[in-house]
């Protein structure tokens, strides 16, 4: 347990070096576009990916709504907070706007486990991707909360110590210092004795409503955190993106999310970060790679190899290579 | 009065097409046990290389141009779910969760390639004159004859479908395969072989809706999509894998989304959901899903 | 290319070549970097592939090389989603060090970039095809410009032609039920009800497919035309279906139906389609030599790589800013320095002819003011082609209303369709 903290710590205080790392090789620009726009973005995407990777490691539970709950949290802070355009609600500033936004997804996420509870594997599956896309469509459509299709503009976000939020330093610090907390949060959960419950539902729902424990209440309280972590991902996107709109939760970034999760691996919340960063530098480099027209068809040929050859991603390849390594079996 | 006659046909109508393209999506599953996330690109699999035959014998004034379309279309899907199986999900059998995801990266290439092949536009086939124009129906007056034609169609497929798994050799086989693989192949029946079929059909079911589907509606990318929502939302509300059910769910879903646009147009999307949620709660399995 | 230079921008251009002396040598050689945003994914593909085809024939023809500099175009792509496109002009400007972004296509993309702009010194942003009245009309940018017209300037003398010259008195509207339509149907409404025309409204959102029963109620009505703006998809439905229902009223379209992306698709919806009267920057036919002169050039381009029989919307939307990017680089013979200062002065001051013929000048928002066609969908050479037969030159923003008075009815919305009496 303990190394295994250390280990994603140590991951992350890695890359808060980075951005120094970057500025001494790097143009003054690009290295400033390294840190928010693939490193920030990877982290963002991250998070939202690690809401899944949570979810499945240690519920069993792949879940195709956690972008919708990251937006569900978008769109309540872009609902709700002074200054956004067209004004929906506003009135609130940031320090009471983002606590709404992460309490309308965390209810969003409870809401979906309550949905699903009773649905495992493949159900699931279906079930959280019909609600993903219902959502969208709903806010798509629906002009008088929402803004249909153009979405909501101008969440410019607050100021941190002075400084402009989306100012790429502080934006990208402070993605990672919540990527970090949310990590090591993960970590100690699962070792708590709400962890292990959601991990003996996991492996034997039976045997652990035979000892006594409500094995629905656990699993809706697993979406309920996945729908907090999602929407700490769900706010700072929408912050990242001066506002939101439909496209943002659409089946296109669904599945995106589905991909970040398997490219990492869905064995390790770490994997999540992994995937995501693999993601996001295949998207902004796609055009210089390959032909930008036929993005998808890299990235979804990319997805099927990994699925195909290494179901377990990255991480596990990763541990599989330090198996061979080592000689020894786990 | 005529105009609720009117929204409740359209709802029949839109059920049956609902029916035609989540009848192959459930067969798949029920049978095989495979969500097949690339349903939807099936559907535009058939749409546009059914087109692509259509066109050209329509300039020419055919009139078998979109009865070849039709057919066309039906293969090429066919083909493809078959290829699928065969190349792609056959040797991960079991692997429910794998197999989903291996469908979810055939339908991002599938989309894209599409795209790439035959552009963006949107198409539309246009029916052979006998059954295009309109019908004196009794409460609506004049009605598309083509939507009529689709709920034919619709209770073509499901009769078809009964009987086939209910009544050939090939229904039994099915059947049996699904209750017990290893003792199927004991028999000396080639179960990759049924598989393949099973796949075939579904696939070819999604085809024949996807040409229906584009001459009732345009056909673009993002019909992908669109149809696989329905076909998991028609299969989750009528009952995993259960034919019944499926006509059941396609019903509702269809008469839900006329009635929503019809009384309460910005959120019709929501009643769909409701109805998804509601049933879940009561009966995870579906309405006629076997528990 | 016709492109006017006023003399103030001239001048402006000469003081700041004479500051530019002083630079080194190496900032005048180095190429000025052109940044090209459009949507190469998704449904809107065919729109964003047309834009490209128009910007690349119009770099080629001058060489790739304006006010002694060379061009280098950087292309990007969305998938006509906000969020992509900004983190594709993100990447344009810090990755690729973009000097000029020229995009992007869709409204939702057009408000984000305008949001980003203004987070950026030294850099400009011009439009490219994106259509919605608020980007420059409401919180402008001052680096945000935009050459091309807005989804209501599109629909300018429609209105008053439907009442004055076919004298029909009440029409049913038929639209999406999101920005983009009502901007259009705010437009039209404009100039009908002031007129003294009377409206019914039937919205359907995005998406929609069966409107089998909306157009049951409209052939029962007593509208004496229908207006249809629908985009994309859900037009192409109505159409077919207002043809199958046997719907046989004189139709008026938004300027995203009458596209040969619609009339090029086969089907039951051309035959009621010949004959529909639509307003917009751009017809297939207009009696003019630059027009003529560009599709031939596009014909001879691209007949053979993919292009259309005639340029699109937003091929000539692209190279219409183009164009007002050109005429801004001329002015100031290249030179960005300063912050672009002197650069997107000009750009301010610049006057364009746009491929159609349509004078461009841009209004204090930095937004275009120019003509707009009035155009009828006819058969001619055996296909159907949209026909331009007037024109209503110099429409601004607000469609002639005093921008107070305009910015007091409110944003367009489907509460707010713009159906204001004529004041007394």
């Amino acid at each position: 347990m303990r190394e295994r903290v250390l280990l994603a710590l140590g991951a992350f205080a890695l890359v808060a070096l980075l951005p120094f790392l970057l500025a001494a090789i790097l143009p003054a620009n690009q290295a400033q576009f390294w840190t928010a726009n693939i490193l920030g973005r990877a982290l963002v995407f991250g998070i939202v990916a690690l809401s899944l990777t949570f979810l499945a490691t240690y519920g069993g539970f792949i879940s195709l709504a956690q972008m919708m709950i990251a937006g569900v949290a978008g769109y309540a802070l872009a609902v709700f907070v002074e200054g956004a355009v067209p004004r929906v609600v506003g009135g609130l500033g940031y320090l009471a706007a983002i606590p709404l936004g992460l309490l309308a997804s965390t209810l969003m996420g409870l809401l979906v486990g309550a949905i699903a509870v009773r649905t495992r594997d493949i159900y699931l599956l279906m079930i959280t991707l019909a609600l993903a896309m219902g959502v969208f469509r709903f806010v798509e459509t629906n002009i008088a909360w929402f803004n249909g299709y153009e979405g909501i503009r101008n969440v410019v976000g607050p100021n941190v110590f002075g400084r402009d939020f989306r100012d790429p330093w502080v934006f990208f610090y402070v993605a990672l210092g919540t990527a970090a907390l949310l990590l090591v949060g993960v970590l100690y959960l699962v070792r708590s004795p709400f962890g292990l419950v959601l991990q003996g539902i996991r492996d034997n729902p039976r045997r652990v409503a035979a000892l006594g424990y409500n094995v629905a209440l656990h699993r809706i309280a697993a979406f309920g955190v996945a729908g907090f972590i999602a929407g700490c991902g769900g706010v700072l996107g929408t912050i990242y993106n001066i506002g939101i709109s439909p496209g943002t939760i659409g089946l296109g970034a669904t599945v995106n999310v589905l991909i970040m999760s398997v490219i990492g691996g869905l064995g390790h919340p770490l994997g999540a970060f992994l995937g995501s960063l693999v993601f996001t530098v295949f998207d902004t480099f796609a055009a210089n790679l390959y032909d930008r027209d036929r993005f998808n068809t890299l990235i979804g040929t990319v997805f099927l190899v990994i699925v195909l050859l290494s179901p377990d991603g990255l991480t596990g390849l990763a541990s599989r290579l330090r198996r061979l390594a080592t000689g020894r079996r786990e | 009065m005529d105009l609720a006659a009117t929204i409740v046909l359209n709802g029949l109508t839109l059920a049956a097409l609902y029916f035609i393209v989540a009848s192959g999506f459930s067969l798949v599953f029920g049978l095989m046990r495979v969500v097949n996330m690339a349903h939807g690109s099936l559907y535009l699999i058939a749409g546009y290389v059914g087109y692509a035959v259509f066109e050209p014998l329509y300039d020419q004034d055919a009139w078998y141009a979109w009865h070849a379309g039709l057919a066309a279309g039906i293969l090429a899907a066919a083909l493809a779910g078959a290829l699928m199986q065969k190349i792609l999900l056959g040797w991960m059998q079991g692997q429910e969760l794998r197999q989903a995801l291996v469908t979810i990266g055939v339908s991002i290439i599938v989309a894209d390639q599409i795209l790439a092949f035959y552009g963006g536009n949107p198409r539309q086939f246009f029916a052979p004159d006998s059954i295009f124009g309109s019908t004196q129906v009794p409460l609506v007056g004049g009605y598309p004859t083509f939507r009529l034609v689709q709920i034919g169609v619709a209770l073509a497929v499901g009769v078809g479908l009964w009987l086939l798994l209910n009544r050939t050799r090939l229904g039994m086989m099915i059947r049996a395969g699904v209750d017990d693989r290893e003792m199927l192949g004991a028999c000396g029946i080639n179960v990759p072989l049924v598989g393949i079929a099973v796949f075939a059909l579904g696939a070819a079911l999604c085809g024949l809706g996807g040409v229906i589907g584009s001459t009732a509606q345009p056909l673009a990318m993002g019909q992908d999509g669109r149809f696989l929502l329905i076909s998991l939302v028609v299969v989750i509300v009528g009952g995993m894998g259960s034919i019944a059910g499926t006509a059941v769910g396609a019903v509702l879903i269809g008469l839900a989304e006329q009635l929503g646009q019809a009384l309460f147009p910005t959120y019709s999307v929501v009643l769909t959901f409701v109805i998804m949620a509601a049933v879940l709660a009561m009966r995870p399995q579906g309405i006629l899903g076997r528990a | 290319m016709s492109a006017s230079i006023t003399r103030r921008a001239a001048l402006l251009g000469g003081v700041s070549l004479a500051g530019g002396l002083a630079a080194p040598v190496i900032a005048q050689n180095a190429p000025i970097r052109l940044g090209g945003l459009t949507t190469l994914e998704g449904p809107f593909a065919t729109g964003g592939q047309d834009s490209f085809r128009c910007v690349q024939m119009e770099l080629e023809r001058i060489n790739n090389t304006v006010g002694g500099r060379r061009i280098e175009f950087i292309r990007e792509s969305s998938n006509a989603q906000a969020d992509v496109a900004l983190a594709r002009a993100r990447k344009l400007i810090e990755q690729d060090n973009v000097d000029i972004i020229l995009g992007p296509l869709s409204g939702a993309e057009g408000i984000a970039l305008r949001d980003y702009s203004r987070t950026l010194t030294g850099k400009t942003i011009v439009n490219g095809s994106s259509g919605a009245s608020d980007t420059t009309l409401r919180n402008p940018s001052p680096n945000f410009f935009r050459f091309s017209t807005d989804g209501t300037q599109w629909m300018a003398g429609l209105g008053n032609h439907v009442y004055r010259n076919l004298g029909i008195r009440e029409v049913a509207i038929s639209a999406g039920d999101y920005a983009f339509p009502y901007a259009q149907v705010f437009g039209f409404n404009l100039e009908f009800c002031r007129a003294g025309g009377r409206v019914q409204h039937y919205w359907a959102p995005l998406g929609t497919t069966d409107f089998s029963a909306q157009i049951a109620q409209i052939n029962r009505s007593n509208a004496g035309a229908v207006v249809v703006v629908h985009g994309g998809t859900d037009g192409l439905a109505f159409m077919t279906q207002y043809a199958q229902a046997g719907g046989n009223k004189p139709l008026i379209g938004g300027s995203i139906m009458a596209d040969q992306t619609m009339l090029s698709a086969r089907g039951p919806h051309r035959r009621v389609m010949v004959g529909m009267l639509s307003g917009g920057p751009i017809a297939d036919v207009i009696d003019d030599q630059n027009w003529r002169e560009f599709v031939e050039r596009y014909r001879r381009r691209w007949a053979n790589e993919g292009g259309f029989q005639s340029p699109s919307i937003h091929g000539v939307n692209y190279t219409t800013n183009l164009y007002g990017i050109l005429a801004g680089l001329r002015a100031v013979d290249g030179d960005l320095s300063g912050n672009q200062a002197a650069f997107q002065r000009a750009l301010a001051a610049a006057q364009v002819t746009a491929p159609t013929g349509a004078a461009v000048r841009l209004d204090h928002n930095r937004q275009a003011i120019s003509d707009i066609f009035l155009n009828r969908i006819e058969e001619r050479d055996g296909r159907a082609q949209v026909v331009a037969f007037d024109r209503t030159p110099q429409v601004n923003q607000t469609l002639g209303t005093p921008e107070a008075q305009f910015l007091a009815l409110g944003a367009p919305s489907r509460d707010n369709p713009g159906c204001v009496p004529a004041a007394t």
